[in-house]
């Protein structure tokens, strides 16, 4: 017999220390989100998946289930939280899908999508950001990385290599490479690795590739976000 | 004789990606007429403010994304960028050969890329100036006051351009901003509905194509004194065209006719095509000068597009366009003339000519199994360098590229027909102001004759400005002290300023 607690109204069954987000999961509901991913630790850092529950504003990636809860997702008020957390997300990179090999199959941009985001709403910060394209079957294009850290974690706990990390602090905080020259050649990274895949943008890309999924067969053409798998 | 040209948003202050090149930079055209002590016009310009920073978006990113990214660089024309890079990213992944499959379908997103851009320019741009005179009242002076005078020109105008859009949606996957051509090949073929759907309605776009050659047409001949000799100037001509001589907008080789219409250069690989021309620099505009290198500057320039290609090709692959091509060529020689016509108005004449060629090649096309094959891509030995040119819309198009070892692309060299025929613009406007400055004063009539001179070649300078929509242009006058006697401006809006 399992436990259940309410979202948005519904009865969302659990077990013992699920969080809010595996247990929604679980059940078919959706809990917009970024660096949540069912194979990893929850990271609790985008922030796009805070929910209200009894009251409190609290991630639902981290937040542990407890019976009879009443937990607001799908609220104007916490989309509109949402929207502007993605907005910001827009502008601290720099994202421009037309041309983006990653449109139609990238989380940030369906979770835009989903959450009707329309513009940027505020100003670009046009960061100077590099490619490292020293790898032969990998490509990072670090102008859309959103510090998610799902790489990260997929390299150090999945592939057990440690390719990436996050450092510096606040604005200044982005995403290396851990190899003395910085380089991504320099590392043990392979294409086969958790962590070439589990990118929920366009940046750790496999060469070569871009455009050849059509449009109307990408990832979210196929299925909206809230039903599709995690990448 | 040094003109202060005026200063665009630097594009090097540009950065790269989510800026929309097309919402920051508004290119326009000026036109300086310099009189002598007599005020007899002693020199006329047309600058094109050009928006030459695109390079420097490309370099640095991978050769696979190009394709799709250089689509930004034209409001009109995106999908013969499209095609351009692609091509020119065949030679880099070693696709000497696309499947069968994958050229006819690249072939259809082009022809339907033709077919739209011929249909915006003549009917929705060129045809006020045509149907109701240059002068007319300007407010009516569009395709809504077409609408209004002639319903079922404009209608047709409206669904052969609609039509156009419809086989690139199917092709690219979107009707702007597709993704269907990728290095070596395509991402998707058709479906046997998605091709029954389109020839459905292709026999009515071949009827109606046909129709537009008789329309334009019939205001040559009513008007041969306009017609003949408005804008009228002697040039080489230059185009690609197929192994065999005949028209093909998609692939084939460079080839050069003199004025006379004698052949200069035949089958020149386009790889080469920097051993065929150089681009002259001149102090005074942005746009650089292309010419022939075996003729150098002064004789070498050269015009492209429909007037050049009609006429440099042996034959049209198809059975009417052909038929028109041969009337074409019979009135060129009609009343004693000889040699390939000149006049600037007869742009639009072979501009409908390539309509319905694009039409039957479309139709033709549909018919092929071959569209709904799934052999979509080949490669090869990968290499450095790569050339891709296409015959778009408005003339050829270079679109050349180095790429280093790690993919990135390194070096990116673009000439867009804008700026090949930015000689042969500049000897229209220049045969315009010859013919229409009355004295010193600059009167709208001029700047709508010089309008339509430009529109004739490229209705609003889009590939080498970005803009979209129509082309602000401003005219100023100087006397032989260099002193601005007159100055006249029409904004994009269409509001005349003085
Ligand atoms: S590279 Fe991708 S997975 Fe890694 S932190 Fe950036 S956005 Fe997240
Ligand atoms: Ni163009």
């Amino acid at each position: 017999m399992s436990d259940v607690f309410l979202l948005d109204g519904e009865q969302v069954p659990f077990t013992v220390g699920q969080t809010v987000m595996a247990a929604a999961r679980a059940a078919g509901r959706y809990i917009p989100h970024l660096c949540w991913h069912p194979e990893f630790q929850p990271h609790g850092s985008c922030r796009l998946c805070t929910v209200k529950a009894d009251g409190h504003f609290a991630a639902a990636c981290t937040l542990a289930a407890r019976p009879g809860m009443t937990v607001d997702n799908r609220t104007a008020e916490l989309d509109d939280q949402r929207r502007t957390l993605l907005q910001m997300l827009f502008v601290e990179g720099n994202h421009f899908c037309p041309s983006c090999e990653k449109s139609g199959a990238c989380k940030l941009q369906a979770t835009a999508y989903e959450l009707k985001m329309m513009t940027p709403h505020f100003d670009h910060f046009f960061p100077d950001r590099a490619v490292d394209a020293s790898h032969p079957d990998l490509l990072l294009d670090f102008n859309r990385c959103i510090l998610c850290e799902l790489c990260v974690r997929a390299s150090r706990d999945a592939d057990g290599k440690n390719v990436f990390a996050i450092t510096g602090r606040g604005i200044k905080s982005h995403l290396i490479v851990n190899s003395p020259s910085g380089r991504l050649a320099d590392t043990a990274m392979s294409l086969a690795d958790r962590a070439a895949s589990v990118c929920p943008v366009g940046v750790i890309l496999a060469k070569g590739r871009g455009f050849v999924i059509p449009i109307g067969e990408r990832r979210y053409d196929r299925q909206q976000i809230g039903a599709a798998e995690e990448q | 004789m040094g003109f202060e040209l005026e200063t665009a948003d630097h594009p090097e202050r540009l950065r790269r990606v989510a800026i929309d090149p097309l919402s920051r930079v508004e290119g326009h055209g000026k036109v300086s007429i310099l009189l002598d002590d007599d005020d007899r016009v002693r020199q006329v310009r047309l600058h094109i403010v050009e928006f030459r920073g695109f390079e420097k978006f490309i370099q640095g990113r991978p050769y696979w994304e190009v394709p799709v990214m250089v689509q930004r660089l034209c409001g009109i024309c995106p999908v013969s960028h499209h095609l351009a890079a692609s091509k020119a990213m065949d030679v880099i992944v070693g696709a000497g050969q696309l499947t069968e499959t994958a050229e006819k379908l690249r072939r259809l997103m082009h022809y339907g890329q033709i077919l739209q851009s011929h249909a915006l320019h003549f009917f929705h741009l060129a045809s006020p100036d045509l149907l109701f005179g240059f002068d007319s009242e300007l407010s009516r002076r569009n395709i809504v006051g077409i609408a209004a005078a002639h319903p079922e020109t404009a209608k047709r105008g409206i669904l052969l351009r609609k039509f156009g859009q419809e086989v690139i949606c199917a092709t690219a996957g979107k009707r702007v901003h597709g993704t269907g051509s990728v290095p070596g090949g395509v991402n998707k073929s058709l479906t046997a509905a998605e091709c029954d759907f389109l020839l459905a309605d292709s026999a009515r776009m071949i009827d109606w194509s046909l129709a537009a050659v008789q329309l334009i047409k019939q205001l040559h001949r009513q008007n041969p004194a306009l017609y003949d000799n408005f804008a009228n100037f002697r040039a080489n001509s230059m185009s690609l065209v197929a192994h065999d001589g005949s028209l093909d907008l998609y692939h084939g080789q460079l080839r050069v006719r003199d004025a006379d219409g004698k052949l200069l250069f035949d089958r020149v690989d386009y790889q080469a095509y920097g051993q065929l021309i150089a681009e002259g620099v001149k102090p005074w505009s942005y746009m650089k000068f292309p010419y022939l290198v075996g003729l150098g500057e002064e004789r070498g320039w050269y015009r492209v597009g429909p007037l050049a290609r009609v006429q440099n090709c042996d034959r049209i692959g198809t059975p009417l366009a052909e038929a028109e091509r041969q009337e074409f060529l019979a009135y060129a020689g009609e009343n004693g003339r000889s040699g390939p016509l000149h006049a600037t108005l007869a742009y639009h004449w072979a501009r409908m000519i390539e309509m319905l060629f694009a039409a039957e090649t479309i139709a033709a096309l549909l018919a092929d199994p071959a569209l709904q094959g799934d052999q979509l891509t080949t490669s090869g030995q990968r290499v450095a360098e790569g050339v891709g040119v296409i015959e778009a819309p408005r003339g050829t198009l270079i679109h050349h590229y180095r790429v280093d070892d790690d993919d990135l692309v390194s070096v990116a060299n673009l000439i867009v027909s804008t700026t090949h025929n930015n000689q042969a613009m500049n000897s229209a406007v220049r045969e315009v102001a010859k013919t229409y400055l009355d004295g010193r004063r600059l009167t709208e009539g001029l700047l709508n004759h010089i309008e339509v001179a430009i529109r004739a070649f490229d209705p609003c300078l889009s590939c080498a400005t970005h803009a979209l929509g129509q082309m602000p242009l401003e005219v100023l006058l100087y006397d032989a002290g260099g002193a601005i006697v007159g100055r006249l401006c029409r904004a994009s809006g269409g509001g005349l300023s003085s």
